[in-house]
């Protein structure tokens, strides 16, 4: 197999030394962490290495040597290197060397002990591959190779070469915490030696937030034990509670708020992406709805927004009369059973009347529930757009309940057709074995049977235009609470903090690796040079998606169509906690 | 060592097929298919701005001109950023992987790279594509679970659809360096 050599961008212009690093014998790679300059002494550096490998169970080793010099090394020097294979024994040696100003490098490769079948000439070649260490060290690999064993070098064949590259560097971390400005006994070059990168901030936000956390935390568990005490489980409120998606929202945005501030550290990288993730959703919520809220409070726009309520409620109601009004003359043309027509349109005009008067009732709050509903904008667009949605809903009250009562006459109708209609037949539904079977009826009972069956087939339309009327306006109403519930589910769910990323960091999520060849010359090893390949934005927000507030519709199409054609009460959305039907 | 030939595509537009060795174990393939012609663009937008006129005349308002420059703008960038592939590359290196990329017309350069561990062949299919019948070529992926069965297969010069002349020319050199690849992989 080609021999790979993984070198560090940063270390290709350092003075000669010695190649410190980690050797994988089933990919044939060589990766160089750090090159160890002389003069040292080398039982310092062989306890130096003895330390890095306990600490960070990577089987770190001297790979070779390489040599950074004026023009080819002379005789001496090249017994010099050689010498030192014999003082820090490693099969294979490697010997890199390029010359000072010059473009092509030339690798050569000592194999201590004889090869046990005989190779062909030229099968040893080697390969130089650099890598730009920082960005390795900081990328995560997608999707993330499981290496199983954290022990020294004990890495399955299976796993993919690139991946022990990335897990090897990233490892490695203890060996590049020295840079060149420490008094330590031996001198590295990798891509920290230039000084540590640390950030002020960061440190003190990390001091910080310890204590910041606990208190939130406490806090938070403090405002969840009052929400789950005993007088939120009795009837009304906790049918409320299920019912309005505020509450839903809020509890949504409570279990976020503890996962940011929940003293426990991150386990690994999803996790912690996790978190950042919520951090900038609550954010960016809350400065919407701080945005919302300063446009609602200036220039009195709550005034204007409650003179306005109850006159659209008013139309509303007048527009519904003037429909039923409508469905009780001749509407389009079809002759309706004057009796049924008239029974149900006086039903839903007192109907109607009632909700006006309420209407009026409330009138004169009106202005100040806004104001403090207004007020709720300040934890978060969501929960303002939760809010309206609720208000709507509250709202259109009267016309859900006329589809209500439309829907089981309807479906009342619907069952007592068919059972009628099996009767006309001579069948029966039998119960016992849910099928359908033939019965023998006596005379007065087809006869009654037959006349229910006639009346009730006449005064279907009637029924049916009064339900498909209803139908059509509450799915107008559950179209609008869609689409609120839509954007409050964008809100909630959107990785901002990794779209961030990847737009400004392209290489901390990576979705592998592209090669180019740099500038060859027959004779000399062959060079390519590692680089990043950034994940594409949709795996980005496929991998990286919040868990949304469970409201997805509950049936397909098709069930739809068929509960709409039977009558049966919709429900589009699924509530987390609803019981099945 | 470099070399360059001309070959053609299915429909019969001329491609240009450049071979680069770099060593024994590193060969690149890289395929130029043609520019875009100045006679389809002229069609297009043509057609788009008579389209947008006789609108005009019909509305009266002005809007719909600026629309469709827009339009054409808008279209033009983006079909030169997401869709006009101008190259496509084949990079084939023994014991690391195989690379390809895609070059679009506007730079942008999308590549996928497979690990040597997971290919287990490079293989001339046959396929029905409209009413014709076509030849591609395409790298066969191993099931991680079990190694005898084929996970995935990968097809290569989708968008430049050579002739089979090229793709036996660069089979012919995939092999080869499979060949080496197996042989010195099975040795310790």
């Amino acid at each position: 197999m080609v021999l790979k050599a993984f070198f560090p961008t940063c270390c290709v212009s350092v003075d000669s030394g010695l190649l410190v690093g980690r050797w994988v014998p089933e990919h044939s790679s060589a990766v160089v962490l750090a090159v160890l300059h002389f003069p040292f002494i080398p039982i310092q550096v062989k306890q130096l290495l003895a330390q890095v490998r306990q600490a960070s169970q990577v089987g770190v080793a001297v790979l070779g040597t390489w040599c950074h010099c004026r023009q080819e090394p002379e005789e001496s020097l090249g017994r010099f290197l050689e010498g030192l294979g014999a003082v820090f024994p490693h099969e294979p040696w490697l010997q890199l060397c390029r010359e000072r100003g010059g473009t092509f490098w030339s690798c050569e490769v000592t194999h201590r002990q004889a090869p046990a079948a005989p190779s062909a000439p030229g099968e040893d070649q080697v390969m130089l591959i650099f890598y730009d260490q920082r960005q390795v060290l900081l990328s995560q690999l997608h999707p993330p190779t499981v290496l199983p064993d954290r022990q020294a070098g004990a890495t399955p064949a299976s796993t993919g070469g690139l991946a022990v590259v990335f897990d090897t560097v990233a490892r490695s971390e203890v060996l590049f915490r020295s840079d060149r400005f420490d008094e330590g006994p031996v001198r590295l070059s990798h891509w920290q030696s230039e000084g540590v990168e640390a950030s002020i901030l960061v440190e003190l936000a990390r001091r910080a937030s310890g204590p910041v956390c606990l208190l939130l935390a406490s806090l938070l568990s403090l405002v969840s034990a009052i929400g789950a005490c005993r007088v939120f489980r009795l009837w009304p409120l906790s049918f409320l509670g299920s019912k309005l998606s505020t509450c839903e929202q809020l509890r949504h945005r409570l279990e976020h708020l503890t996962l940011i501030f929940s003293t426990r550290k991150a386990e690994n990288s999803a996790q912690l992406m996790r978190k950042a993730n919520t951090v900038a959703s609550v954010l960016l919520d809350v400065a919407l709805g701080l945005t919302l809220l300063s446009w609602l409070h200036g220039r009195s726009r709550i005034g204007h927004l409650a003179d306005a309520l109850v006159p659209v409620a008013d139309h509303v109601a007048e527009e519904l009369q003037h429909l039923l009004q409508w469905l009780m003359g001749a509407p389009a043309g079809l002759k309706m059973n004057r009796a049924l027509d008239q029974v149900l349109g006086r039903f839903f005009l007192y109907h109607i009347h009632l909700w006006i008067s309420y209407i009026h009732l409330m009138s004169p709050f009106v202005e100040h529930i806004l104001w403090h509903v207004g007020l709720s904008a300040c934890l978060g667009l969501t929960v303002a757009l939760s809010l309206l949605s609720d208000i709507i809903a509250l709202l259109t009250f009267h016309i859900y309940c006329f589809y209500v009562y439309g829907a089981r006459l309807y479906c009342l109708k619907i069952h007592g057709l068919s059972s009628l209609w099996r009767l006309f037949r001579g069948k029966k539904w039998n119960v016992l074995r849910q099928r359908v079977d033939s019965c023998s009826y006596d005379l007065d009972q087809l006869f009654i049977g037959t006349l229910l069956f006639t009346i009730l087939l006449f005064l279907l339309p009637t029924t049916a235009l009064y339900y498909l009327v209803f139908t059509l306006l509450r799915l107008l109403v559950v179209a609008v609470q869609g689409l609120i519930h839509l954007l409050v589910d964008l809100i909630n769910s959107l990785p901002l903090y990794s779209l961030g990323l990847r737009l400004c960091r392209p290489y901390r999520l990576a979705a592998g690796v592209k090669f180019r060849v740099l500038q060859h010359e027959a004779g000399r090893p062959l060079r390519l040079l590692m680089q990043i390949n950034p994940l594409p934005y949709s795996r980005v927000m496929h991998t990286y998606r919040l868990p949304s507030c469970g409201c997805h519709p509950k049936d397909s199409w098709g069930a739809l169509c068929r509960k709409l054609f039977f009558g049966e009460l919709i429900y589009p959305w699924r509530q987390r906690g609803d019981k099945q039907d | 060592m470099e070399d360059e030939r001309s070959f053609s595509d299915i429909c019969g537009g001329r491609l240009a097929l450049q071979r680069r060795y770099y060593s024994p174990s590193c060969r690149e393939f890289c395929l130029s298919c043609p520019r875009l012609s100045l006679r389809s663009l002229t069609a297009v937008t043509c057609t788009v701005w008579l389209a947008a006129y006789g609108l005009f005349t019909l509305c009266e308002n002005s809007m719909i001109l600026s629309a469709a420059i827009f339009i054409t703008l808008l279209g033009l960038l983006g079909y030169l950023h997401f869709v006009k592939i101008d190259q496509e590359t084949l990079l084939i290196i023994d014991s690391l992987g195989i690379q390809m990329t895609s070059s679009y017309a506007s730079g942008k350069e999308s590549t996928t790279f497979i690990e040597m561990g997971k290919v287990k062949d490079i293989v001339i299919n046959e396929a029905i594509y409209m009413q014709k019948v076509i030849y591609y070529l395409c790298i066969l992926l191993k099931d991680p679970v079990e190694p005898h069965r084929i996970s995935q297969v990968v097809p290569v010069f989708q968008s430049a659809k050579p002739r089979l002349d090229c793709l036996i020319e660069v089979y012919r050199s995939c092999q080869e360096i499979l060949a080496h690849q197996k042989a010195t992989s099975t040795s310790p």
